[in-house]
């Protein structure tokens, strides 16, 4: 499938969002609310369950599937609060040593005046500082869209899984044309350029699986990434270099010797 | 002191490679906001700023010297370059381009200097290459510096000039953003300062990065300081947005920096800063 493709694909309504992999892989999923700062951000969606036998926290960028729920959750797009409802859960998970999977899905931060006089910027970047050095596992699960910087926010994980047809780029194709050959429907060729794919995120390295997508949506397809989740998240619990390993996962995007 | 600085509508976050810094005569400089004709000596001595309040942009090594003791800097890492590696429609040209028009080889200057007698590990962006843009090289410098400062006890000052991650260099460039920021959290759990100034125009991935995690955040006055650029915001709003909307005075007015500082007192504010933070022992524990 070509590049642009799988961007077509990423994008559907009608593909698991994050509230479907939580209902269906976790048991016994319990919603907290808000920042405590300003207020209660529906784009992203937290709380603690099982997975297994596993206490967890589980963290999702949530786009919904009709209109209406896609407004309501501002179609994916967290604003500052969503990080910061993200972050105070994460510490929370570290205080009761409990591992964080995250579910990422969007097209990006979201834009608005709100959201710049409220600090974008500033959430995005306490919660890349934050997880950099979170003592507890972090596991994050790309299943759609992976917008930038709005992605990362919550991706600064110890394994990045991606959807076979999730994409995680820089920057958006259409908006890559735009800047490029002042021309936005060669987004095609833009979602070439950029290495968009999970594929190439995986020959970066910075995927660290690929889930097939045969049956998505179906019992066994959660039951089947409940299992691969689980024996993960087991792995990263014993692992007693983890800050240390995802330091250097970091660190070797790019690294040169002088 | 703070002047008093007149907004002037801009949109300048996306004109990546074409500057919209005034065009320096021979001998004069025009200020984009009063459009006073200033005698280059003369803004030179005022650290090419007008005596509106306007700062005119200035390149990386310009600000060093500006900012830090004369003689005192030492560049590192200065042999990291950007290549390309997704051999990116256009890249290497653009890359050819910025290096002639900046005079340097990658978007941030990094090294050791002075400022008012105290060792510090400097960086510098330079809005000439690439609107100051950070690939992995830019990444790869940052990440580095503050390695070298976590390792020799050192205070980082960086002035930040960015219109965020280099698209060119795909994910790659994203990455960066969480490496920086991991270097950056090592740094600071050290006890060590780190003191970012935001100049015109901090946006995009490093706004969202190492430009908001200093100790203590400076800010340039009327630099445009954001996440997102106002263009795209206009656009997916339908809106017009207001005068002084995401500039350090708006930043600073909502929460996001400690002060919004002239660059004639800068450099004695910094050395303030650092000589607070300097109670250490010889032997550098606290």
């Amino acid at each position: 499938m070509e590049a642009y493709e799988r961007v077509k694909t990423a994008r559907l309504s009608s593909r698991p969002t994050a509230l479907d992999c939580i209902h269906s892989i976790f048991k016994g999923f319990i919603e907290f609310h808000g920042d405590r700062r300003h207020g209660d951000d529906k784009a992203v969606v937290g709380g603690i369950a099982w997975l297994g036998d596993i206490p967890v926290t589980v963290i999702g960028i949530e786009k919904g599937h009709t209109t209406a729920e896609r407004m309501e959750r501002s179609f994916g797009a967290p604003e500052p609060e969503g990080y910061r409802k993200a972050l105070r859960l994460m510490k929370q998970a570290e205080k009761f040593s409990r591992p964080v999977i995250t579910f990422v899905d969007t097209s990006g931060a979201y834009c608005g005046v709100g959201a710049e006089k409220r600090g974008q910027g500033q959430a995005i970047a306490e919660n890349l500082l934050t997880m950099s050095a979170l003592k507890v596992p972090v596991l994050t699960i790309l299943i759609g869209e992976g917008g930038s910087g709005g992605a990362l926010a919550l991706a600064l994980a110890d394994r990045l899984w991606m959807l076979e047809n999730a994409v995680y780029s820089v920057i958006s194709p259409e908006g890559c044309a735009s800047i490029l050959w002042r021309d936005g429907s060669k987004a095609a060729e833009a979602a070439d350029a950029l290495h968009l794919t999970a594929a190439d995120a995986l020959s970066f390295g910075i995927a660290d699986r690929i889930i097939s997508e045969e049956g998505i949506g179906t019992e066994d397809f959660y039951a089947r990434l409940k299992d691969d989740m689980s024996g993960e998240i087991r792995g990263l619990m014993e692992d007693s270099s983890l800050l240390e390993r995802r330091y250097q996962r970091f660190r070797s995007f790019g690294r040169r010797t002088t | 002191m703070l002047l008093n600085f007149e907004y002037k509508a801009r949109n300048e976050l996306e004109k990546e490679g074409r500057s919209a810094a005034p065009v320096y005569g021979e001998s004069e400089v025009v200020c984009p906001n009063c459009h006073r004709t200033l005698k280059e000596s003369q803004a030179e001595s005022m650290l090419m700023t007008c005596i509106c309040g306007h700062h005119f942009r200035i390149g990386a090594r310009k600000r060093l010297g500006y900012m830090t003791d004369s003689g005192s800097f030492t560049e590192l890492f200065s042999d990291i370059e950007s290549d390309d590696p997704l051999s990116f429609p256009g890249y290497r040209d653009k890359l050819i381009s910025a290096k002639a028009k900046s005079g340097e080889n990658e978007s941030v200057i990094t090294g050791t200097a002075e400022i008012g007698g105290f060792p510090a590990a400097v960086f510098s962006m330079d809005s000439l290459f690439m609107m100051g843009s950070m690939g992995a090289a830019a990444g790869e410098k940052i990440t580095l510096l503050f390695e070298y400062a976590a390792e020799n006890g050192l205070p980082v000052v960086g002035w930040t000039v960015s219109g965020g991650a280099r698209m060119q260099e795909g994910l790659l460039s994203l990455m960066q953003m969480a490496k920086t920021s991991a270097a950056v959290r090592r740094h600071s759990d050290k006890g060590l300062l780190y003191i970012t100034v935001l100049t015109d125009p901090t946006t995009g991935g490093v706004t969202a990065s190492f430009a908001m995690e200093g100790d203590i955040i400076l800010a340039e006055p009327g630099a445009t300081v954001g996440f997102a650029g106002r263009r795209v915001i206009e656009e997916t709003m339908r809106q017009k947005l207001p005068r002084g909307f995401q500039t350090s005075e708006f930043i600073m007015e909502h929460g996001f920096a400690d002060m919004v500082i002239s660059r004639i007192v800068e450099k004695e504010t910094i050395a303030s800063i650092l000589a607070l933070h300097c109670r250490r022992s010889s032997d550098g524990s606290l």
